[in-house]
């Protein structure tokens, strides 16, 4: 055994540093020295770890917001309160993100915004509501965040359940108006929680409008090749390939299937991960024709293209994530005016009642029942010349859509 | 699927995976057999030369396989490096404090990638024409290109070793220490040069890989628990090793893949690994140990 | 009694009054140090004691989550009766990783490798098989109530992991006041000479994994108890196997507070660097610099005290 006669670190030394590490994580400071009140806001998202970016874009939306709100004067009805944003990372773990509920209650939040990952959001909000403080889910998919009955929990965006049906809808009108001319679909999804509760859904619902499963294929995150799912599936040649997943997949099977140059009816993916403006940018020959169930802003919304120029300006893509968040942010400060104050049971009951012009995003009339948005839904895209078009629902549609695609020649 | 032109395009693909899956997995065998570590920076690091090739390209122009000299270099001395400078150092020779190092090292070098260059995918996107057809299968240019390359560069690799002062001297310290020492080998010094060496096989992992993958910050920890399998499946310490149990564990994985499922076929890897470890620990070309 | 029993006992006091002195935020990271150096233990009774290092421990931990989840949501059990048999099942997947290593004769990097791979293949399997729900993960319907093993109060929690955590202590030094323990450590110093004592090192190898297996699926099901969700990520994931490892090794592999201490420095490094990531405004949006802080320290710890933590409280005889 090594044997020293001096420690480097002295016992002493060490017990003062982790003593004073652990006393300064008592609670956030009071920063600036605010004058009026301010409404704390928590935010949780995963910013550091496998999908920091995700974590970071939903940050970014959600900070924007609180400034921009603080900018209009505040909460008007609690006399200019300004929000004032917690930050928490959830490192992707579930008992992070409830050491930052925990955290963040010691510190007063009002509410709290969260989690990207539905695990870490199913663990939050349950430890958020034991303290009865409103959780509203920015990004979360699974159902299962808004099916417990928690008074507390309230989640503004679609889940898959919502997605997966607008999907069948659409895709069953493309279908239709194509003379039927897809008959059988591949789905691939990845193994979590979001892939496999979506692609159950969707096989089950496919054979109503017409089109049979040939195959359900899932897949680990990561990832390393898809060759040979793409093998399969050109040996099943169906008319259709259906994708949930996350971007990196989303974006290596794309391009393998593309450059194999496999001839399909179309790719239709829910809630496609890799479906964004930089994968349509950096690969326009792939992605063309690609089309894709997902949350996405209103382009008929002036707003939604000023908020965009915005983040655009700032270096960062206008992601889902970021609008969501902004969303959400803006659905809290109103139900803070409507509650008039950050009371917990007041403002639980004005997100409740809420009736919220999500201005960014193409939805209906804001209704919360069990916590979810019933005016919820999410957008059908694709991938045209560069750029991505909203071909439906109808009434915020920018463009017509292509289908079936042209054959590789 | 049990198409026999579907199976052979099968094995192709796991041929084409396991050329690369080799390169990172000799890099491994090299420092266990050398150093006698479990390296769990390894991921890490293919992280970072793949950055380095991404940027290479982005902002210099550089085709990755032109880049293959300069990236094996640059891997070679930041390796060599970080061996001297950090990990031999503050390891006190101790094996299972090599490991604890390495493993805060991957959460920093993580974590700085995250900070520096942000979390967003990034991807190259060269054209090197149309997939090569072989009946069923496609081969992507790209994929036998680097397999070409992977197997060139293992068996340079094992010549250098073989033959060259260097490489005598690296068996020496491999298989005995103390003796190496005796006989008036700079240890230390063979130790960086080792870890070094098996970083620079990162470089080239990465210049392969970047064609037809992508990077994230932590998109290099994908390989690792396949080099793992293959070191074992080889012989730890055993170049042909790694050599064969990458391309066996490719053609595992890709057949796998086909019959059970893509989920259900990565239990091949795993599966194998412990019958390896079972039956035979040395694994296929292992020495006693 | 001797200093360290005083100490100890005192330590224990001062834990039990803890949370009506401090805010529930610190509440809940003492039991989330409880909990981690109750997991740790489990991994230093094979590892730290018998030296037998293995990357793989959450296998036993997701084990006993998935076992007690599985009982509970789909069979009705309740918790408390499940948790035993979580214990039982964590065990007995311990006596089939060691039975087929230690048979097959591995040791060392090898057996810590196997571990691994076993982890690995649970993972997968969990995530295919039907009666896990796979990816989808299984829910816990939210019960609070003591008779749950779910508490209105989440102090109750903490009181369950500094309970467990006591008891790890308590098994930890049973082990260094027994031959068992004895035996253990003669394998770790030099298992050929060990067995040429007559020590059967294959059996007491098997003991202490099985003892190990159970110590960490009771983990499991704690933490599906508390956090009321299993998917198998969070059961499977090599994250837990690190974490075990890293509290026990950097506190002091085969000692009986090196978990303990490993945990709580560990613990208050990560929310410490993360609390000072939020709060100081030039570093808002630089989040991975917590982690980076993280891993520097974890380096310099390594670095300095070689024989982690508990080297800094080892009595120091040897020079004059």
């Amino acid at each position: 055994m090594a044997t020293s006669r001096k420690h480097p670190v002295s016992r002493r030394g060490f017990m003062a540093g982790t003593t004073a590490l652990a006393a300064g994580t008592l609670g956030f400071p009071a920063i600036g020295g605010a004058q009026a009140a301010t409404v704390k806001v928590g935010l949780i998202h995963p910013v550091t770890g496998f999908v920091a970016y995700n974590g970071q874009q939903g940050r970014l939306g959600a900070t924007m917001a609180i400034e921009d709100v603080n900018k209009a004067g505040g909460i008007k009805a609690m006399g200019g309160a300004r929000l004032e944003a917690l930050l928490g990372d959830s490192q992707s773990k579930v008992e992070v993100g409830v050491s930052e509920v925990e955290k963040m209650n010691g510190a007063g939040v009002a509410a709290y915004i969260g989690c990207f990952q539905s695990p870490v959001g199913i663990a939050a909000s349950q430890a958020a509501s034991k303290y009865g403080t409103p959780f509203l889910i920015d990004v979360g998919a699974s159902d299962q965040l808004v099916t417990r009955g928690l008074k507390n929990t309230f989640r503004l965006m679609p889940g898959f359940g919502v997605s997966v049906e607008q999907g069948i809808s659409s895709l069953g009108a493309l279908n239709n108006a194509a003379n039927g001319v897809a008959k059988s679909a591949v789905i691939v999804h990845e193994s979590g929680e979001f892939g496999t509760g979506t692609a159950k859904l969707l096989a089950s619902k496919l054979p109503s409008i017409g089109i049979s499963v040939k195959e359900v294929i899932g897949h680990d995150n990561p990832t390393r090749n898809f060759d040979n799912i793409a093998l399969r599936i050109r040996s099943m040649a169906p008319d259709l390939v259906m994708m949930s997943n996350y971007q990196n997949e989303y974006m290596l099977l794309a391009r393998t299937l593309h450059q194999q140059k496999v001839n399909l009816a179309g790719f239709f993916s829910i809630l496609g991960g890799g479906f964004n403006y930089k994968f349509v940018k950096e690969m326009p020959d792939v992605a063309q024709y690609m089309m894709d169930v997902n949350h996405w802003f209103n382009p008929k919304s002036a707003k939604a293209q000023a908020l965009k120029k915005r983040v655009e300006a700032g270096g960062a893509l206008f992601t889902f994530e970021v609008y969501l968040a902004y969303s959400t942010v803006m659905l809290l400060a109103q139900s803070l005016e409507h509650a008039g104050s950050a009371d917990k049971e007041k403002l639980t009951a004005a997100i409740a009642g809420s009736t919220f012009n999500a201005e960014l995003m193409p939805y209906r009339e804001t209704r919360f029942v069990n916590g979810q948005n019933q005016g919820a839904r999410p957008a059908v895209l694709q991938a045209l010349k560069g750029d991505i078009q909203v071909i439906g629902p109808e009434d915020v549609a920018s463009a017509k859509a292509v289908f079936p695609r042209p054959k590789f020649t | 699927m049990f198409d026999p032109a579907i199976i052979l395009a099968g094995v192709l693909n796991g041929l084409l995976a396991g050329g690369v899956y080799v390169l990172v997995a000799v890099g491994l065998t090299l420092i266990y057999g050398v150093l006698h570590i479990i390296n769990f920076a390894h991921g890490s690091l293919l992280m970072l030369a793949m950055y380095a090739v991404f940027f290479l390209w982005r902002l210099l122009g550089v085709d990755p396989y032109v880049a293959l000299p300069v990236v094996i270099a640059g891997a070679f001395v930041f390796g060599y490096l970080l061996y001297r400078g950090v990990i031999g150092r503050l390891s006190h020779g101790r094996d299972e404090n090599i490991l604890l190092i390495t493993l805060g090292l991957s959460i920093v070098i993580d974590n700085l990638a995250l900070l520096f260059f942000g979390g967003d995918t990034q991807t190259i996107d060269v054209s090197y024409g149309p997939d090569l057809q072989l009946g069923v299968a496609f081969l992507p240019v790209p994929k036998v290109v680097s397999f070409a390359a992977s197997l060139l560069i293992c068996a340079a690799l094992g010549l250098y070793m073989a033959r060259s002062d260097t490489g005598k001297a690296i068996r020496a310290v491999a298989r005995e220490r103390q003796g190496a020492r005796l006989a008036g080998i700079d240890v230390p010094n063979i130790f960086a040069i080792s870890y070094g060496i098996g970083i620079a096989c990162l470089g080239a992992a990465a210049c392969l890989l970047m064609p037809t993958y992508y990077v994230t910050p932590v998109s290099g920890h994908a390989f690792v628990l396949v080099a793992f399998t293959i070191v074992v499946l080889g012989g730890m310490g055993s170049f042909l090793g790694a050599a064969v149990g990458g391309l066996l564990i490719g053609v595992v994985e890709s057949l796998g893949g086909l019959f059970l499922g893509e989920q259900l076929g990565q239990i091949g890897i795993s599966a194998i690994f412990i019958l390896i470890l079972l039956l035979k620990p040395t694994g296929l070309f292992g020495g006693a140990r | 009694m001797n200093r360290a029993a005083v100490l100890a006992m005192i330590a224990l006091a001062a834990a039990i009054v803890l949370p009506l002195l401090v805010p529930g935020y610190l509440v809940n990271v003492g039991m989330l140090v409880f909990f981690l150096a109750f997991i740790g233990q489990s991994w230093n009774l094979s590892g730290g004691f018998a030296g037998q290092t293995s990357f793989g421990h959450v296998v036993f931990f997701g084990t006993g989550a998935y076992t007690s989840t599985i009982l509970h949501v789909t069979y009705g059990w309740n918790p408390w009766l499940a948790w035993p048999v979580a214990m039982a099942a964590g065990g007995l997947v311990g006596w089939i990783i060691a039975f087929l290593s230690f048979r097959a004769g591995l040791r060392g990097s090898y057996f810590a490798l196997i571990t691994l791979a076993f982890a690995e293949v649970f993972r997968i399997l969990a995530n295919s098989v039907p009666f896990t729900k796979g990816g989808l993960g299984m829910l816990i319907k939210a019960e609070p109530g003591a008779a749950n093993f779910q508490f209105r109060d989440p102090v109750w929690f903490y009181y369950v992991a500094l309970a467990l955590c006591v008891v790890s202590l308590l098994i930890a030094w049973r082990l260094t006041q027994s031959r068992f323990g004895a035996r253990l450590v003669a394998i770790r110093e030099n298992e050929d000479a060990a067995r040429a004592l007559g020590i059967d090192v294959f059996a007491e190898k098997v003991k202490v994994l099985v003892l190990s297996g159970a110590m960490a699926a009771a983990g499991g099901t704690f933490y599906a108890q508390k956090y009321l969700y299993v998917d198998p990520n969070i059961a499977f994931g090599v994250d837990k196997s690190v974490e075990m490892l890293l509290v026990a090794m950097v506190g002091g592999a085969g000692t009986i507070f090196g978990p303990l201490m490993g945990a709580a420095t560990l613990t208050a490094i990560n929310e410490g660097t993360r609390w000072l990531a939020s709060v100081v405004p030039a570093l808002k949006n630089v989040q991975p610099l917590s982690l980076i802080v993280y891993g520097a320290m974890l380096i310099l710890i390594v670095g300095r005290l070689p024989d982690g933590l508990a080297s800094l409280f080892a009595r120091r005889r040897r020079h004059a």
